[in-house]
């Protein structure tokens, strides 16, 4: 009795988690003319009419691509830099590494809000705006200190004699984090990519401020200037979210299978 | 091949605490050198100042006369096997012994023929595609020797390399490493708490204690002749016997009297002026137990420990507190708890200390 109780709770949440998921995706493949006359659970017919507007009228592939190099570059750049910095922290010996790591935390709670303006006239000066680097640039402050942080922890728990036996072996510091630290250290590396990823794919608040043109958008600011004056293309707006879930969700799949195998390789020892 | 020296050398965490403390050692090319102490004396500290994964406070480390003292570790040249044996787990066997061969940019062919080598000497060849994981203890260890030996070294160094072995294991893995000492002859520091380890591996044993050494020399004359009350006490089992006494003129010879007994010192030279206070150590089987009337003292017995080979007999004499006199008697002797039994200290294996500095001053025996 209990075990069905829970059974239909968990049902219960699955469909409220994904009915708006399924509904997005029914609905960016129905008819704008059937959308508010007849809703139905269950489509009668299917058109691709908004995803041909979206690439055919639209052009929707800039924006798609120009999330893809904003985000991408921010993930490599900050898992990269931010995974040396993070193996100084969490191992090298050196003053005022607390401090270090407290102002890498403090940065990252600055409300995005407050630097907007500051960071707008800064990115004109240095002639940034509408680039990638001008979106690449303020995304680091923030996915930077997140990797930081989430790494520091991962690099600590790794039993510092695998590192002294690679010293002993004759490799030196940066060989050693090549050849030993980083296979290890796939799942903290992958979960660091993917959340910078997400935030990078989602942002919207600095995407919109420093890009001016469609030739820059990247692909939440485009949804969002779907909306016409007089009328709001619904379908072309759904069939865009689709768009821009499915490459998110393709790669968080991938790379959590590589989380679940760097787990059961990094066994120590028994 | 490498003689390894330490001078004057210091080390302070900068939590403050002080694990090495002016610390002098020579270690000889070819020699197995064992770091022996309870858990916290400074010998994984040692070690790992040899190997250049500390940097000391003060003080040198010298490799072949070189100042190495800020010389980072992979350009030492040293080898070392980790208590925890510290296996790439994401490398196999194979590639967990060639690591080493490959950084320092030795042709593949030669990495490939020397790991062969090696795993055909420690038996480890069936084993070299499968992962750390996928190993038992035992097969981990030898991996780890492996590791150390495939790079020909000049010097090994070694943490505790047994102490995650169950004890069958252990035994028969000593005695490998005691042949592996013997056909390599390169200078190895060995670092254990066990002293059936020191006894039987060390060339010589430097016994440590609180970050300092407290008696370096062979094996045998650390037991044989301990330099301090400490070493006394540390090495040896079951342990010395270590009375508080003073050294008086009794007639026309002197004794060492204590509460609960009196020692004729007649022909044993002690170097303590009469009436200075001593503290007198005999091993447990150097003490026997002898019929009423000839012996130095007495006590009941109150624990009977038969080991096997031996029994060792403990007796609650009056006068030395809470303190037992322990006594080793053939494993057939019928002594039981509750017995009343003399017992006779061999005058000729008497070890000395003075009361105030702990340090030995009697220098008769084991000569």
């Amino acid at each position: 009795m209990r075990a069905r109780g829970w059974a239909l709770v968990t049902a219960l949440l699955v469909v409220a988690i994904l009915f708006p998921l399924y509904w997005a995706v029914i609905a960016s493949f129905t008819p704008d003319s059937r959308l508010f006359a007849s809703p139905s659970l269950v489509p009668r017919a299917l058109v691709l009419d908004h995803y041909r507007a979206l690439f055919g009228g639209r052009d929707f592939w800039t924006p798609v691509r120009n999330s893809l190099v904003v985000a991408g570059a921010t993930t490599v750049l900050s898992v990269g830099l931010g995974g040396i910095c993070a193996y100084a922290l969490a191992r090298l010996r050196f003053r005022g590494k607390a401090p270090v790591l407290a102002f890498v935390l403090a940065v990252s709670m600055f409300p995005q809000m407050s630097i907007v303006s500051p960071l707008y006239l800064l990115l004109r000066e240095l002639r940034l705006l509408n680039t990638y680097p001008g979106l690449v640039l303020p995304y680091l402050t923030f996915a930077m200190p997140l990797t930081i942080w989430l790494l520091v922890g991962f690099f600590r728990q790794l039993p510092p004699e695998l590192e002294e036996a690679g010293l002993m072996d004759g490799a030196g510091r940066l060989r050693t984090l090549w050849e030993i630290v980083l296979p290890l250290s796939w799942p903290g590396l992958a979960t660091s990519a993917i959340l910078t990823f997400l935030y990078s794919w989602n942002e919207f608040l600095f995407a919109l401020s420093f890009t001016l043109g469609p030739e820059r958008y990247t692909v939440p600011v485009a949804i969002t200037l779907f909306r016409g004056q007089y009328q709001v293309p619904w379908g072309q707006i759904l069939a865009a979210a689709v768009v821009a879930t499915v490459p998110v969700a393709a790669i968080v799949l991938v790379a959590e299978r590589r989380i679940v195998a760097g787990l059961t390789s990094g066994a120590v020892k028994g | 091949m490498a003689a390894i020296a330490l001078k004057r050398v210091s080390k302070v965490y900068p939590t403050g605490q002080t694990a090495v403390r002016d610390l002098t050692l020579e270690i000889v090319n070819g020699e197995l050198l064992v770091l022996l102490g309870p858990s916290g004396s400074g010998k994984s500290t040692v070690l790992r100042l040899i190997a250049g994964l500390e940097t000391p406070t003060s003080g040198q480390v010298l490799i072949d006369g070189r100042d190495v003292t800020l010389v980072p570790p992979p350009r030492r040249d040293l080898a070392m096997v980790f208590q925890s044996y510290a296996l790439y787990p994401h490398k196999s066997v194979r590639e967990n012994l060639a690591f080493g061969l490959r950084v320092r940019g030795v042709d593949a062919a030669r990495v490939d023929a020397r790991v062969r080598e090696t795993a055909t000497a420690l038996d480890i060849e069936a084993l070299l595609e499968r992962r750390p994981a996928q190993l038992s203890g035992g097969q981990r260890q030898r991996v780890a020797l492996g590791r150390a030996i495939v790079r020909e070294p000049k010097a090994f160094l070694f943490d505790e390399p047994l102490s995650n072995l169950d004890p069958t294991l252990r035994a028969g893995t000593r005695t490998e490493l005691a042949l592996l000492h013997r056909r390599l002859a390169t200078t190895m520091v060995y670092v254990t708490h066990d002293q059936e380890e020191a006894m039987t591996l060390g060339t010589r044993v430097a016994v440590m204690r609180a970050g300092a050494i407290e008696q370096v020399a062979p094996a045998l004359e650390v037991f044989r002749r301990p330099a301090n009350t400490f070493v006394a006490r540390f090495i040896g089992s079951p342990a010395m016997n270590l009375w508080a006494c003073t050294c008086a003129r009794v007639g026309d010879g002197r004794h060492l009297v204590s509460p609960a007994f009196s020692i004729d010192l007649t022909g044993i030279d002690v170097a303590v002026p009469d009436g200075a206070g001593v503290y007198v150590g005999v091993r447990p089987h150097d003490i026997d137990i002898v019929p009423n009337g000839e012996g130095n003292g007495a006590g009941g017995v109150e624990i009977v420990e038969p080991l096997g080979p031996v029994t060792v007999v403990h007796l609650r004499v009056g006068g030395l507190g809470d303190d037992f006199v322990r006594v080793v008697v053939p494993a057939d002797s019928r002594i039981e708890v509750g017995d009343r039994v003399t017992f006779r200290v061999r005058p000729d294996r008497l070890h000395v200390f003075d009361a105030r500095t702990g340090q030995r001053v009697i220098d008769q025996h084991g000569r």
